[in-house]
């Protein structure tokens, strides 16, 4: 329905790691995601991630579908991972 | 990294009169995007009104642009904190685009080009409180800001003011939408400063 859209102000994955530290003991950058629309897997710091919103959104680079969604608030944060499959973290000293 | 600066939630800033609880004033118009700008051509743009039993009432964009239409000048409030008073918009009242159709729903889900959804209550949407704006300060609504036409619902947090909206749901229960999926409020009041599910 529509035409290639406009990507506007976006970072990589990378730009998650802080939030997501506070949350996991190990850095989920690293990991690899699947994308619940495309199956696509990729280490997280690879997805395309739109900060200038109420949230992080993270879309897979490969069908642009939301993988990970953060939502700040003052004393918690939401993590939504529905668009995930599964995250695959590799485990120090393995 | 930490690049979300505490969400925009630690910009404390001087509370102005006048405006609801944690907002700060703001004279630009920010841009807020959880994805990438559609860009619809108005040929293929199509407003769709589906009720809860699947009956659907729909606009192309000549249809929309004949129906009646409204001048309304209104204050934004923002869930990032800012507020925006006397914005001057142009669009067709949703009194006008539900006219017509027959249903018992107390809800909705507002839906967009590019998958982005939100859920407003039936009521909310009614008796002069929501319009399907298509200009903004006299100009054609641009991109970024929802264009060619995005929901206005201004008594709710703006995240509820679907951008690059394309119809509506009529629902019997109550469903959360993209934002209010991942930890928003549900209803989004920004009086009752309702930004997150608790709140």
């Amino acid at each position: 329905m529509t035409q290639p859209g406009h990507r506007g102000p976006m970072l990589d994955g990378n730009s998650m790691a802080g939030d997501l530290r506070e949350i996991f003991a190990v850095d989920v950058t690293a990991a690899r995601y699947m994308c619940a629309g495309c199956t696509h897997t990729d280490a997280v710091a690879t997805l395309m991630v739109w900060h200038q919103s109420p949230g992080l959104v993270a879309r897979c680079p490969n069908c642009d579908d939301v993988v990970i969604r953060v939502v700040r608030a003052p004393d918690r944060v939401y993590l939504d991972l529905r668009g995930s499959v599964r995250l695959e973290v590799p485990l120090e000293g393995s | 990294m930490g690049i979300i600066s505490r969400g925009f939630g630690g910009r404390r800033r001087e509370s102005v009169p006048g405006l609801p609880p944690g907002q700060y004033l703001t004279h630009d118009f920010p841009v807020l995007s959880a994805g990438p700008t559609p860009r619809v051509p108005l040929d293929r743009w199509r407003f769709t009104v589906t009720t809860e039993t699947g009956d659907r009432t729909s606009w192309n964009w000549t249809e929309f642009q004949a129906l009646p239409a409204e001048d309304v000048t209104v204050d934004i409030h923002c869930v990032t904190k800012w507020s925006k008073l006397g914005s001057t918009w142009r669009g067709v009242s949703l009194d006008t685009l539900l006219a017509g159709v027959e249903s018992a729903a107390d809800y909705t889900m507002v839906h967009s080009f590019g998958g982005y959804t939100t859920n407003v209550p039936m009521e909310d949407l009614l008796d002069g409180k929501a319009w399907v704006a298509y200009k903004f300060d006299g100009e054609d609504l641009e991109p970024e800001h929802g264009g060619p036409a995005r929901l206005l619902i201004p008594h709710l947090y703006f995240w509820k003011s679907a951008k690059w909206v394309n119809g509506i749901q009529l629902m019997p229960e109550d469903e959360p939408g993209f934002w209010e999926a991942a930890g928003y409020h549900m209803y989004g009041d920004p009086w009752r400063e309702q930004r997150y599910q608790g709140d």
